[in-house]
């Protein structure tokens, strides 16, 4: 029997970009949070200026609980299954904002009613088939004051384009509207993303500097970004790099009614005979606990999320937690963000230091920002070029045909070439097919000898068309810019991402969406669900800040409503 | 010189390799050369390749990143001092895949070119190489050895000197890399700034928690 531990308000699984926001306005309100971690803290000392270690070696200073868990992935369901060698996520306190890019996004409008916005201006055809896309049961304006909230709580930097309706060309012209700037102006640029803006204007497009999670001054008493150059898969040295790890976390635990659990390992969710859930069991050092709650907010990442209420079986659910509409797990989708562009120029672009976040972005040709009338696909991607280098990564630059791999004639290419190579990241709309999916792998298990998720999913049609139009802009751009050589990378396949979706998606219908337009659970009422796993549609930026913006929106949600959720 | 010195320590050699780094360009072949050989390197204790095997590792990496008119390359880094210390720590999963494939290399130096690899004359040491590349060697039925030991070589010769590779900096040096820092002001991030090489480590900061292998 585990070890029943004091009751709580609200327990939340995994203090990371979701729940590590969400334990703020539930602490700030009043009520008592355990936020039970798989890792551990890491603090600005951890995290040394060290490409072999942050790049190459998977984060050996943090708990490697993910590492263990790694989903295993197929193409389809008659594919053979494979598994990738590590985890792209990683476990502590702040969870992967730690060394993440911090790229912080609002969606855009189109973003929440693809089919609806699809239909109306292009007719119902247009949807591509075998796709399960929904809109959103409502719309930016709805989610626009969580993301203001989230913006100024953790601190995001950036140009606006669009308040309450005014166009700021400094900013994203194809915007939604939000309610005032951003707390900080945008990071600087770099002589090479000035150079990009440049040739940007000149092919008639809208460069902008994007927004990001990084202080660009002094903020909330935490120092303005170095730019050293380490940001990219390294944690910040001066904290300015803005983890709930460092924000919202430190802010809940000083109203005394946030307890952080670390190295705790959970393994399922309980609930009661009517189907309620009761709290939360978990592992440490092999001793099994039990974390009783009114409330549970599941927040580990979009494949632990699905994993851990597949693993959830119970008399009520005997298909695992809030799947008696047989919908955990579906709607997956991973970034269509590989199919990338790499240039190279005949100038040194000294890069060698800056932050993928310290960039400039093109939405042009992003979601519904361009006429698709005569196109055979919809949505589109973002263009984002940034100033970041390393010497191992720059070493193994890629010889555009040049030179061999190897030996002196390799060795005079990257002595000239190191700094000359440049890689787009094209973050491009992905959508849900009825066949891309999570569930439990029927053959591997992790070291306590529970299965690992297993997706079965691949890019379709539109995806191919979305990313080959893209890479056509993007060298484009490239060679506005001086580029004499310009390579493209392959689409890829749909196997564990930082950018991963669904599996608890989010809507009104409980017959297609795992959780309501709260987060909270159609089935099983007292449990909510947070992160990109509850999105339906992944725009063409990074999710994290969606996450964030809607984890607060059910947080407070919660907070509002706690006689009716918590009973 | 002090080199040639069995009891020379390995910080020592760190210090030696780094003085290279302030030598005129044109200048750098005739420096560089003592430090080629294999007699110096044997003489640094290994901690998990054999003699032999570090023998036959020297000379690869000294073909992949050699030592050339354009400066010192993988053996002046230490790459294979890097990759011998990786193999008892962080690339433990490796060290069977190095024993086998380094084996394998050497037997088909021997029947191919009539000599174990060390002993070849770097011609026929790249033909040996360009055969374990193309898969082409017996018991190397694919690029996989070769492959793994280009991308340690890469990461012995341009990772933080504090893993033992990158010795005296001579890796960054190669490329232009300007070299760790802790705070980069806007100058430093113009077109032609021309940062100049700082030659730090990460842990020449003492803030940084050291890692672990």
């Amino acid at each position: 029997m585990p070890t029943r531990l004091k009751d709580t308000d609200v327990a939340i699984i995994g203090l990371g970009a979701a729940g590590g926001v969400a334990a703020w306005p539930l602490a700030q309100a009043g009520l008592q949070v355990v936020g039970l971690e798989a890792g551990t803290w890491l603090t600005r000392n951890d995290f040394a200026p060290d490409e072999l270690r942050n790049n190459y070696r998977e984060w050996p200073q943090s708990v490697q609980k993910a590492q263990h868990e790694v989903p295993t992935q197929r193409v389809s369901a008659s594919a053979p299954t494979l598994r990738a060698a590590t985890h792209p996520m990683m476990n502590a306190v702040g969870g992967t904002t730690l060394h993440y890019w911090a790229q912080s996004w609002r969606l855009n409008p189109w973003d929440f009613k693809v089919v609806s916005e699809t239909t109306r201006r292009y007719g119902a055809s247009r949807i591509p088939k075998g796709s399960t896309v929904e809109d959103w049961p409502f719309g930016l304006d709805e989610l626009e004051p969580y993301y203001d909230k989230v913006e100024y709580e953790i601190g995001v930097s950036g140009q606006a384009g669009n308040i309450r309706g005014r166009i700021d060309r400094r900013g994203n012209i194809f915007e939604g509207p939000r309610s005032r700037e951003y707390p900080m102006p945008p990071l600087r640029g770099s002589g090479f993303t000035d150079m990009m803006a440049t040739a940007a204007t000149g092919l008639g497009w809208h460069a902008f500097p994007g927004p990001a999670a990084i202080n660009s001054r002094t903020y909330q008493g935490r120092s303005a970004c170095m730019y050293h150059g380490f940001c990219n898969k390294g944690g910040c040295h001066v904290d300015a790099k803005n983890s709930p790890a460092v924000t919202t976390i430190p802010k809940a635990q000083k109203t005394g009614r946030l307890q952080v659990v670390t190295r705790a390992h959970v393994t399922t969710i309980e609930v009661d005979r009517e189907g309620r859930v009761a709290g939360v069991t978990y592992v440490t050092d092999g001793v099994e606990y039990f974390q009783p709650a009114k409330v549970v907010l599941l927040a580990s990442y979009t494949y632990e999320n699905t994993r851990t209420l597949l693993l959830s079986k119970s008399a009520p659910y005997p298909n695992g937690l809030s799947n008696n509409h047989a919908q955990v797990g579906r709607h997956y989708f991973s970034h269509n963000q590989q199919a990338g562009v790499t240039a190279l120029f005949p100038r040194n672009l000294n890069t060698w230091y800056g932050l993928p976040a310290q960039g400039m972005g093109v939405d042009d040709f992003a979601d519904d920002n361009f006429d698709h009338a005569g196109l055979d696909f919809i949505g589109g991607g973002n263009l984002w070029v940034y100033s970041d280098r390393r010497p191992i990564a720059a070493a193994s630059m890629n010889t555009f045909g040049k030179a061999p791999t190897w030996g002196s004639a390799w060795k005079a290419f990257i002595k000239e070439n190191a700094d000359r190579t440049n890689t787009a990241y094209l973050q491009k709309t992905t959508l849900p097919y009825e066949d891309n999916y999570l569930d439990l792998d029927p053959v591997v298990k992790d070291p306590l000898g529970l299965p690992v998720c297993r997706i079965t999913a691949n890019y379709k049609d539109n995806e191919a068309k979305v990313a080959a139009f893209i890479q056509d802009k993007m060298e484009a751009w490239y060679r506005a810019a001086g580029a004499t050589d310009v390579l493209r990378g392959p689409l890829g396949v749909m196997g564990p991402t930082t950018h991963a979706y669904g599996g608890t998606r989010m809507g009104d219908n409980p017959a297609t969406n795992v959780v309501d337009r709260w987060g909270f659970s159609h089935e099983a009422p007292n449990l909510g669900v947070l992160g990109a796993s509850v999105m339906g549609t992944s725009g063409a930026r990074n999710p994290t800040l969606t996450a964030q913006a809607l984890a607060w929106r059910t947080a407070e949600h919660l907070v509002n409503n706690w006689k009716t959720i918590a009973k | 010189m002090k080199g040639d010195d069995d009891s020379i320590s390995r910080r020592d050699l760190l210090k030696r390799a780094g003085a290279v780094a302030f030598v005129p360009v044109g200048a750098l072949v005739s420096v560089v050369r003592p430090f080629q050989g294999r007699d110096a390197v044997a003489k640094e204790p290994l901690e998990t390749l054999t003699a032999a095997e570090a023998d036959t590792l020297e000379a690869v990496c000294a073909r992949l990143i050699p030592t050339d008119p354009n400066g010192p390359g993988a053996a002046e880094a230490r790459a294979a001092r890097y990759i011998d210390r990786a193999l008892g720590g962080a690339l433990k999963s490796s060290r069977q895949a190095y024993a086998s494939g380094l084996a394998a290399l050497d037997a088909h130096a021997n029947s191919s070119r009539g000599a174990r690899f060390a002993a070849l004359a770097p011609a026929d040491q790249d033909r040996v190489l360009q055969d374990v590349a193309a898969g082409a060697a017996p018991g190397l039925p694919n690029g996989t050895f070769f492959n793994l030991v280009r991308a340690h070589t890469i990461e012995g010769t341009f990772c933080d000197p504090y893993y033992g590779g990158n010795a005296g900096f001579v890796g960054w040096d190669l490329i232009g890399y300007p070299g760790v820092r802790t705070t980069v002001n806007a100058d430093d991030q113009r077109l032609g700034a021309g940062t100049k090489a700082n030659h730090k480590s990460a842990y020449d900061y003492a803030m940084f928690t050291k890692a672990r292998d």
